[in-house]
Formats: structure tokens, C-alpha cells, sequence
């Protein structure tokens, strides 16, 4: 009875942490500051300690949740997403007075629910924990109730999200119809018995459940509430949930996809490739023409997610361990460069503009030399984590075939350098606009963490034997 | 040899980088920013002239081999080594840096200690570029070498600096992303053909490619080379980078960054895509020629003299171009002597003209004027350096030019007679400029008062002209280490594709 429940050991760490950060706020005399963030570390701490136990022990509970290497993966990255977020959130909250308890309580749950989605085998748990990091990020996004754009990023998430929600249910209902179960077994092998000729019944609950999906990864044309919710949340949100919400979301969507629906790849194939080919051009050329740094790192991490697309199309062994590293990458640059974000706002400032970022070479440039590793990262140059991440990608493509979605991959990514360099430009070449000490100073924390994650960026950019042969060990226990 | 030689020359600079991370960063500090830079390029020199002195110049084989893997999964590995062709462009590069970190002495003002980090960061990348023999390895180097040349054209560059640097960036990128993917699909070819993946060029050079699959692969490299030589249409960065960029950024880009195009060309496109290159040899050839008379003719009439060694860069290179074309011993030989020439005599005009346009602030021809009254030691140094770049026998320039032509005669005598218009070409345009700056009266009131060769100009410019001279009195010194690995390379050209095929193709 107690080993059944060692698969949901990682989730329940960080929800106990959730739950603790919750009383602790209420028994918080007013004016006391309670060490409520702390709880979180020792949460995701406790967390990253059952990754490590349970590694290569395939764990089960109830069935429906599965700790296979693959889960735990995505857990390990949940995982650092979770401490860097704790990081770079300490100053947001100090600055633009947020309310610590529900902010740290929100998020943590939201966490437990990405672990949860991560490692679900049954469509059904998979909804639920979809809701549960969901609403999460839909009231952390909201969190700052005085600022009207906040409040209406908030609402349009939500909403959409909801819409979305409800495409997601109601094809798990088709499923069940077509299948008889929501397991993911069981459905996968219903549908494996009937490839041949698929009912299109089932080729509704495919469908159904692929605008779910889309809508999570921001996946174009499900992409439209994602450059108004990632600039109207606050910036630690939106470093948060742009990785957070996506390893989640891409984690279930390769397990989805790549095993139970993986004999009906020719029907969803060819609606996806379409899908990823937009996502990527409209994520560049758009991102492109963005003058607040935050909408523009929003349609990077469309664009970005088109690059997973990719390797979710391809399909075979290398996309899926390609999936697994991308996530990795793009959680430690995304979150870093986030962190620079937050580190330049002020409480009566938000300074993200790219305009706002001319000349922080004279002013900061620490911070400017960390925001050029991060963003160079995001282009995909080596010596960086992002272009091992890019090759891998690419390399998955070109072997499944798929060269000329290779083609659109690689020059897309030329167009992203180009707006990752209009920052990069302002940064080092260009005169600063005000007084020089218009940015307020680096908690060490924050600083460290960025330093760290610049630092693990090097080391996956240049040794990345270690992690890839992880990635590559982590897929070949389930597919 | 047991000493990692290859790995230390590419490590070196970057060890001297970061050590000047922690030189403190105040007026008194630049002295010694400076003169650690300076030193660790020295060393880095020396270390170059070593390698040359213990390399078997007889042996057409890859030396100083290092292989260790690096990401197993997929068989890439840090496979590096040099050869004939890779061997002087190494000291090439070793050569350059110092000289151009000496020429900036003064010019750089501002930030000096993040322009020597990039500027030995650039030459940790430019060596890894030219010792890279695994393909995955080399296209790491070949782009991470953008980057530092992005920002000492950014940020130290003259007045439209933002968009050159930008410019440069986003071309050389666009070009080398195909060749990235072409680079994975030969791995993955070379996984169906026998069941690994490798990215290990000595063992790519086996593989036996469809021709028709071949046409595709030698397109994407071909497109990444062409536009980093810059091979006629795809030149426009290059005026802009070349006029924007700092005097040094000038250097290192027209001595050593636009070799990696022609080294590309010889090390990787034709070899391993034999049938497609012997096809498109004409095709390169004709561009490369209309490149030579095009880049002459443009840069006659510029009244910018940095405008005007730019665009004499396109017409150099056009040379090379032709003379790999030829595909056969003077033409390639030639080719390679000729990306040395450049380097050097290039380099040495790039290097004058930030002389003087550091004590005048001007670069245009009609700011200056019978020079040689007021400055005759730097009047003498320049026209020493145009002599060598239009190929005056005795100078490196013409021993260059001369082999190119014999070649490309050997092998179409047409294409020969055009480009030898490009010689005549560059006598005029090189010698008009060289009139106008030097000769004649001093027409400008400022110019009366310029200062000759300072001490630290004489370190820098006397080493170019004595390189010249050397290279034009015994470019058998150069040559011969060059000829085996060129041979070999040949070798594999032409097994591949049978000569008969090539006079059907005639």
C-alpha cells in the first residue's frame, strides 16, 4: 500500500510545501515577514531527492501515475524551474509588493500539478492536473489586482484557457466512447488494433484533443492569448510559467501522442506539420516588430515551442530525448532571462522596453553580460546550451525526413537572432538614454542563481555528453 | 609529439581572456590590459611558428592529431589536426593578431580590456576553425566566431557600426544554418551507409554520395563559403563591415575571416562533394571572374580608401575562387599562397589606412594629398604594401596571381584571359589611389603638420613588409608544405570523378 504510493512522491513534496506556505501565511501576524520561501526550496529540495530515488524504478500508483525515467525527467526540470523561480521572485515581490503567501502557494501548486501532468498515464489525471497548474498561473498572472493590464492578461488566459480546457475534456469523452478507457494502455492499444482504418470518431477525439494541447504550448493559431498573458503578468510569472506551463504540456503531449496515438502519426502528422511551420514563422517574423521586451520573449517561446512541435513530429528516438534536453535548455535561459528582467524593474518602473535596456552595458554589466548569454542562447549560438538544443532538434527532423520543416527551423532561427540582437544592440552599442543609476541594485540570491544558470547554460553548451546520453536513457523506458 | 599543441593554440587565448576579466577596469589598468593581450597573442605567434617548425613538410597527412569523443551518441568528437593547406593559415592568423592588437593601440579609447577579450576570443575561434577536423566541431567554431566579431564591429566600429555589425551577422548566419543541416544529413548518410553516425571529415572523405544527392549538400556548404569569401553577388556585407569596423576588426576580418570561405572551399565542399564540384567548378569560376573585373571596377571609382581595399578584397578573392576552380596543382597551390597574400598585404592597407586616418579622422582620397613630403617613412611603408597587393614580381602578391593564372589557363584559357584584366584592373585603381594620397602638392592645410611613423607603427608595419618580401623571394618556403596536402586533395577530387567525365563536361 505505502509503495504504491512512491510514484506520487515528487508531487506531493511540493503540494505539502504548497499547503505549508498556505498555513504559514495565515498564522502571519500583519507587518511580520515569515520565511515563507524557504518552505518551497525544501519542498522542491525533497522533491529532487524522490527524482533521484525512484530513477530506473519504473514506480506505479493507482495505476494512473507512472515515475518512469521519462516523468522524472521532466520532474528533474520542473524541479529547477521551481528553484529558479523561487529565486528570481524574492526581489518581484519586495518591489512591487505582491502578496507573498498566495504567490508562493499558487505557485508551488502549480508546480505539484506540472509534476502531476508530467508523470499521469490516464487522460483523466492528465485534465486534472492540466486544471490544477492551470489556475495556478491564471490567478498568478492577475496577482498585481491594481494593475488593469494584469487583470485583463488574467481574464483573457483564463478564458481562452477555459475554451481550451473544454476542447481537451470533451475529447477524452470521445476517446472513452471510441476506446472504452481514458488509461493510456489500453486506449493506445484500441487504437494501435484499428490503425489501419481509423474511425472518425477517433480521428475527432485526436483532433479534439490536439487543440488542448496546441493551446498549451501556444502552438499557432492557439497562440493568441500568450503575448498579452506573458506581458501583462508579472515578469517572475512570466519567466515561470513560459517554462513551467511548457515542459508540463509538452511532457504530456509527447506521452500522449508519441504512444497511445502513435499509430495514427500519418493523420496527426500532417495536420501538426502545417501547425509547427506557422508556429515558428509567426513566432520570429512577429517577434520581430515587438518593442516590449517581454511580448518579444513571448513570441520567442512560440517560436520555441515550434521547434518542439518538430521534434514531436519527427517522432523517433532522437525527438524525443531532443524534447527532453530543449526543455532543459530552454528552462534555464528562458528563466535566466526572465530573472534580468525582473532584476531591472523597479516598483515605479517597469523598464521593459527594448529602448529601456540602451546602454545597461555602462550601468550594470554583469546583467548585460548574463542577458547576452541567455538571449545568444535563445539564437542558438555555441558555445551555448541552445544551440546543442537546436542541433538535436534539427538532427530528429532531418533523420525522420522532414528536411524542409528543417529548412523553415533554421531560418526562422536566423530571423530570432535578429530580434535577440536588437537587445544585445541596445545593451552594449548604444548610449544610455538616462541617469545612470535609474536600476535598482542585485539581491545577491537572485544574482547567484542567474550566474548558475548561465553557467550550467555553458556547461550543456559544451559538454552535453552527460545529459543527452540522461535524455536519450530516460525515453527508452516507456516508447 | 606528445604536447597538445593544437588544443593549447586554441586555448591560450581564451585563458589570456579571462585572465583580463580580472584586470581591474580603470585608466591605469589599460596599460596592462594592453600588454597582457599583446602577450598572449605573442605567445600564441610563437607557438604557431613552432608548430610549423616541427611540421613534416613532406607528409600530405593530417598532424599533431588529437581525437578524444565528445558526444559519443551521435560520434562527434574533438577531432582536431593540421595539413598543408590548414598549417599557414594557422600562423596567418597567429601572425595577424598582434599586429592588429598593435595597430589599435591608440585608436581604442573606450573599454579597452572588453575589446582585447574579444579580440583574443576571435582568435581562439579562427584557429579552432582552421584545426577543426570533425565537421561538428567546426561549424561550432565557425559560428561561435561570429560573436566577437559582432561586437568589435558594434562597438568599436565607425559611425553606421550598428548596422554593419548586424548586417555581417545575420548574412554570414543565414548562409552557414543550411550548411549545419547539410553537415547533419551526412552524418545521417553516413549512419544508413554504415550504421554509425560520424561527423569525422576523414571519414566522411570515404563516403560515397549519389551524385545526385551530392548537388544539394555542395549547394548549402558552397552557399556558407560563398558568402563568407564573399563570392560575387553575395559581397554586399562586406563593404560595410570593412569600412565600419575598428581598424583591428578590418584586419582580422579581411587577413584571416574571409579565408575560412576558401579554406571551406578546399577543405570541405570539394572534397567531400567530388561530382558536384567538378560540375559546378565552372559556374564558381565564372562568378568568381565577374567577381575580379566587378570588385576592380567599383573600387576605382570609391573616394573612401578603406570603401576601396574592400572592395580590392572582393576582386582578390575572386583569384582564389578561380584558382580551387582549376582544380589542379598551380591553381590550388596558388589559391592557397594567395589567401596568405591577402592576409598580409590587405591586412598592412587596412592597417596604413587607419593610420592615417587616426591622425586625420578622414578616410576619403580627396582629404589628402602629396603626402610624401610630410610622411616619408609611412608614404614608403604604403607603397611598398600596394606594390605587393597589385603583384609586383619580387613581392608575395604576384607569385600568387602568377601560379592562379597558370592554372586556370591550364584548365580554361578563356576564363584565364578575363581574369587577367583583374591584374591590370587592380594596378590601376591600387596606383591612381596611391597618386592622389601621396603625390602632387600638399593641397589641405591640415595635412602639413602630420606626424611620420610613430615607434610603435614601425612594429607594426615592418613585420607586414618583411613578410612580403619574404614570401615574394622564396615562396618555396611557403609552397612546400603546402604541395602534398594539396596533391591529396586533388587525389580525391579526381578519383572520384574521372577526367573523362570532365572533358565531356568541357
Amino acid at each position: 500500500m505505502i509503495a504504491s504510493l512512491n510514484a506520487i512522491v515528487p508531487m506531493a513534496c511540493v503540494a505539502a510545501a504548497g499547503i505549508a506556505a498556505m498555513i504559514a501565511e495565515a498564522f502571519t501576524a500583519p507587518g511580520e515577514r515569515m520565511p515563507i520561501a524557504p518552505l518551497g526550496l525544501i519542498g522542491l529540495i525533497g522533491a529532487a531527492l524522490a527524482v533521484g530515488a525512484l530513477w530506473d524504478h519504473n514506480a506505479t500508483s493507482f495505476g494512473v501515475v507512472v515515475a518512469d525515467n521519462f516523468g522524472l525527467f521532466v520532474t528533474g526540470i520542473l524541479v529547477v524551474v521551481g528553484l529558479l523561480s523561487l529565486a528570481i521572485s524574492a526581489p518581484a515581490i519586495d518591489r512591487t509588493d505582491l502578496p507573498r503567501g498566495e504567490y508562493y502557494a499558487l505557485m508551488l501548486f502549480s508546480i505539484a500539478g506540472m509534476i502531476l501532468m508530467a508523470t499521469a498515464t490516464d487522460l483523466l489525471v492528465i485534465f486534472l492536473a492540466l486544471e490544477v497548474l492551470s489556475i495556478g498561473v491564471y490567478v498568478l498572472t492577475g496577482i498585481r489586482r491594481d494593475s488593469s493590464v494584469a487583470t485583463e492578461a488574467a481574464f483573457k488566459y483564463f478564458l481562452l484557457g477555459a475554451f481550451a480546457s473544454a476542447f481537451f475534456l470533451y475529447g477524452i469523452a470521445f476517446t472513452y466512447g471510441v476506446t472504452g478507457s481514458t488509461r493510456l494502455d489500453r486506449v493506445g492499444s484500441v487504437i494501435a488494433a484499428q490503425a489501419l482504418s481509423p474511425s472518425p470518431m477517433q480521428l475527432l477525439a485526436l483532433g479534439l484533443l490536439l487543440v488542448g494541447f496546441a493551446f498549451k504550448v501556444s502552438a499557432v493559431p492557439f497562440h493568441m492569448w500568450t503575448p498579452d498573458a506573458y506581458e501583462g503578468a508579472p515578469s517572475s510569472v512570466t519567466g515561470f510559467m513560459s517554462t513551467g506551463v511548457k515542459a508540463a504540456a509538452f511532457a504530456a503531449f509527447v506521452r500522449v501522442f508519441l504512444s497511445a496515438f502513435e499509430p495514427l502519426r500519418a493523420s496527426w502528422g500532417s495536420v501538426l506539420w502545417p501547425i509547427a511551420a506557422l508556429t515558428m514563422i509567426v513566432g520570429t517574423v512577429v517577434g520581430v516588430a515587438q518593442t516590449n521586451v517581454k511580448r518579444m520573449l513571448a513570441y520567442s517561446s512560440i517560436a520555441h515551442g515550434g521547434y518542439l512541435l518538430l521534434a514531436l513530429i519527427s517522432g523517433n528516438d532522437i525527438a524525443k530525448s531532443a524534447v527532453l534536453f530543449y526543455l532543459l535548455t530552454y528552462a534555464l535561459t528562458n528563466i535566466g532571462a526572465f530573472g534580468v528582467i525582473v532584476l531591472l524593474e523597479d516598483h515605479d518602473r517597469a523598464n521593459d522596453k527594448v529602448t529601456d535596456y540602451a546602454g545597461l552595458w555602462n550601468d550594470h554589466p554583469a546583467l548585460a553580460a548574463l542577458m547576452t548569454v541567455f538571449l545568444l542562447s535563445l539564437g542558438g549560438f555555441p558555445p551555448m546550451a541552445g544551440f546543442i538544443a537546436k542541433w538535436y532538434v534539427f538532427s530528429a527532423a532531418v533523420k525522420a525526413g522532414y528536411t524542409w520543416l528543417a529548412i523553415i527551423g533554421v531560418l526562422t532561427s536566423v530571423v530570432s537572432v535578429f530580434f535577440y540582437l536588437r537587445i544585445v544592440v541596445m545593451m552594449y552599442m548604444t548610449p544610455s538614454g538616462e541617469s545612470i543609476a535609474r536600476f535598482p541594485a542585485v539581491p545577491k540570491l537572485a544574482g547567484a542563481a542567474l550566474v548558475l544558470s548561465a553557467l550550467a547554460i555553458f556547461y550543456l553548451g559544451i559538454l552535453p555528453t552527460r545529459f543527452i546520453d540522461l535524455a536519450a536513457a530516460s525515453i527508452s523506458s516507456i516508447f | 609529439m606528445h604536447f597538445p599543441i593544437l588544443t593549447s593554440l586554441v586555448a591560450l587565448p581564451i585563458v589570456g581572456a579571462l585572465a583580463l576579466l580580472f584586470v581591474p577596469n580603470d585608466e591605469h589598468g589599460d596599460g596592462t590590459v594592453r600588454a597582457v593581450a599583446l602577450v598572449v597573442s605573442l605567445l600564441v605567434f610563437a607557438e604557431t611558428l613552432l608548430l610549423w617548425y616541427h611540421f613534416n613538410a613532406s607528409s600530405a597527412e593530417f598532424q599533431f592529431i588529437e581525437r578524444h569523443a565528445w558526444i559519443p551518441a551521435f560520434g562527434i568528437s574533438y577531432f582536431v589536426g593540421v595539413d598543408g593547406i590548414s598549417l599557414l593559415l594557422v600562423v596567418l592568423t597567429g601572425f595577424l593578431t598582434p599586429i592588429a592588437l598593435l595597430g589599435s593601440w591608440e585608436s581604442v579609447h573606450k573599454r579597452t580590456k572588453a575589446f582585447a577579450i574579444f579580440v583574443l576570443l576571435l582568435e581562439a575561434a579562427m584557429i579552432g576553425v582552421f584545426v577543426s577536423l570533425d565537421l561538428f566541431l567546426f561549424y561550432v567554431f565557425w559560428d561561435a566566431m561570429l560573436v566577437p566579431m559582432y561586437f568589435l564591429i558594434g562597438i568599436w566600429g565607425y559611425d553606421r557600426r550598428i548596422y554593419a555589425a548586424v548586417k555581417f551577422l545575420l548574412y554570414t548566419m543565414a548562409g552557414s544554418v543550411l550548411m549545419l543541416l547539410a553537415i547533419i544529413g551526412l552524418a545521417y548518410i553516413h549512419s544508413t551507409a554504415t550504421g554509425s553516425y560520424t561527423f569525422d571529415l576523414t571519414q566522411l572523405y570515404e563516403l560515397a554520395i549519389a551524385p545526385s544527392t551530392q548537388v544539394w549538400f555542395f549547394l548549402a556548404f558552397a552557399l556558407a563559403f560563398a558568402i563568407k569569401v564573399p563570392l560575387f553577388p553575395f559581397h554586399t556585407w562586406l563593404p560595410d563591415a570593412h569600412v565600419e569596423a575598428p581598424t583591428a576588426g578590418s584586419v582580422i576580418l579581411a587577413g584571416v575571416l574571409l579565408k575560412m570561405g576558401t579554406y571551406g572551399l578546399v577543405r570541405f565542399a570539394f572534397p567531400l562533394f567530388p561530382a558536384a564540384a567538378q560540375f559546378f567548378a565552372p559556374i564558381l569560376a565564372t562568378l568568381a571572374i565577374v567577381g575580379i573585373i566587378y570588385g576592380a571596377l567599383v573600387a576605382m571609382v570609391q573616394p573612401d580608401m578603406k570603401k576601396l581595399v574592400a572592395y580590392s578584397s572582393v576582386s582578390h578573392l575572386g583569384f582564389v575562387v578561380l584558382g580551387i576552380s582549376a582544380m589542379n596543382m598551380q591553381g590550388v597551390q596558388g589559391a592557397v599562397y594567395q589567401m596568405l597574400n591577402h592576409g598580409v598585404s590587405t591586412g598592412g592597407l587596412f592597417l596604413i589606412v587607419g593610420m592615417l586616418s587616426d591622425r586625420r579622422h578622414t578616410r576619403l582620397i580627396s582629404e589628402y594629398g602629396g603626402l610624401k613630403k610630410v610622411t616619408p617613412h609611412l608614404v614608403a611603408a604604403f607603397l611598398i604594401i600596394t606594390l605587393s597587393s597589385i603583384g609586383l614580381p619580387g613581392l608575395n602578391g604576384f607569385v600568387g596571381e602568377f601560379l592562379i593564372l597558370l592554372g586556370a589557363f591550364r584548365w580554361n584559357p578563356k576564363m584565364a584571359a578575363f581574369a587577367a584584366t583583374g591584374v591590370i584592373l587592380s594596378a590601376a585603381y591600387m596606383l591612381w589611389m596611391f597618386q592622389r594620397v601621396n603625390y602632387g602638392p600638399v593641397t589641405n592645410e591640415k595635412n602639413t603638420r602630420l606626424v611620420d611613423l610613430r615607434p610603435r607603427e614601425w612594429f607594426v608595419i615592418v613585420p607586414i613588409i618583411a613578410m612580403a618580401i619574404l614570401m615574394g623571394i622564396l615562396p618555396n618556403l611557403f609552397l612546400k608544405p603546402i604541395e602534398p596536402s594539396v596533391q591529396r586533395m586533388l587525389n580525391q577530387v579526381q578519383q572520384a570523378a574521372p577526367p573523362a567525365r570532365l572533358e565531356a563536361k568541357r
